[in-house]
């Protein structure tokens, strides 16, 4: 989610982080290029996290069928909480694997 | 809601069926399971057959199964029927309820508090997303 007032700069101000996400590249040395990562469900409204919809939850999965933290994905904490709990319904009816291969 | 009489709830049962089944026996294994959830008080809403779907992992040795997906409006104890009868049915391989009715009612919520929010100045939106939405989504 979005703050309301403040805006973050561009660099972030956790610089211990590597920069992690779509389109987010390393510059070698010290220097970050940090794209800033919004939330998905925010910006699409998408309200319902529903756990049929396996596609939209396949972007949330690593390979190997984690759950990818929110620190990668820059989902904001209410979703990424709905996501979860989506996620581990799918798993349960084999939608999602629990662990692939 | 209505508290007085019995609750009833807005429920999603999805269920896996054997793929080795045809589709006539499918039907049929369909309409017997309707038989019992009408019969223990559940209101069907809506059958949908997904359709035959690849596993995410083996379930009883199978690799696909065929999904079905039944909307419903029960009691917890028509609930408990029907998922008793599933347990029990063979063909069945895997099953999951689970309720809906309360968020539908969020997901309500936050489309008419959306409604309401782009009838306003756009200017003052920013701030207001971040004020209503945190509570509603918590809540």
């Amino acid at each position: 989610m979005q703050r309301p007032q403040g805006g973050r700069p561009e660099r972030g101000d956790r610089p211990d982080r590597g920069p992690g996400g779509p389109g987010g590249g390393r510059e070698g040395g010290r220097k970050f290029f940090r794209r800033k990562k919004v939330c998905k469900f925010c910006v699409e409204k998408i309200d319902d996290i529903n756990y049929k919809d396996v596609r939209l939850l396949q972007q949330f999965v690593a390979e190997r069928g984690k759950i990818v933290p929110r620190r990668l994905t820059g989902v904001c904490t209410p979703h990424q909480r709905r996501l979860t709990a989506a996620i581990k319904r799918a798993r349960n009816i084999a939608l999602l694997p629990f662990a692939a291969r | 809601m209505e508290i007085a009489k019995i609750m009833q709830r807005a429920y999603e049962v999805m269920f896996i069926v054997r793929p080795d089944l045809t589709e006539e026996e499918v039907d049929k294994l369909l309409a017997t399971l309707q038989g019992h959830a009408t019969s223990a008080g559940a209101a069907i809403q809506n059958v949908e057959k997904m359709g035959k779907r690849r596993l995410a992992y083996d379930v009883k040795k199978f690799q696909d199964g065929f999904y079905v997906l039944f909307t419903l409006n029960a009691d917890g104890k028509a609930i408990h029927e029907l998922e008793r009868r599933l347990r029990v049915a063979e063909p069945v391989i895997k099953f999951i309820t689970v309720r809906t009715d309360e968020e539908q009612q969020r997901l309500e919520k936050v489309r008419k508090l959306r409604a309401a929010r782009t009838k306003r100045p756009p200017a003052e939106a920013p701030a207001a997303v971040a004020e209503s939405e945190s509570p509603a989504v918590g809540a």
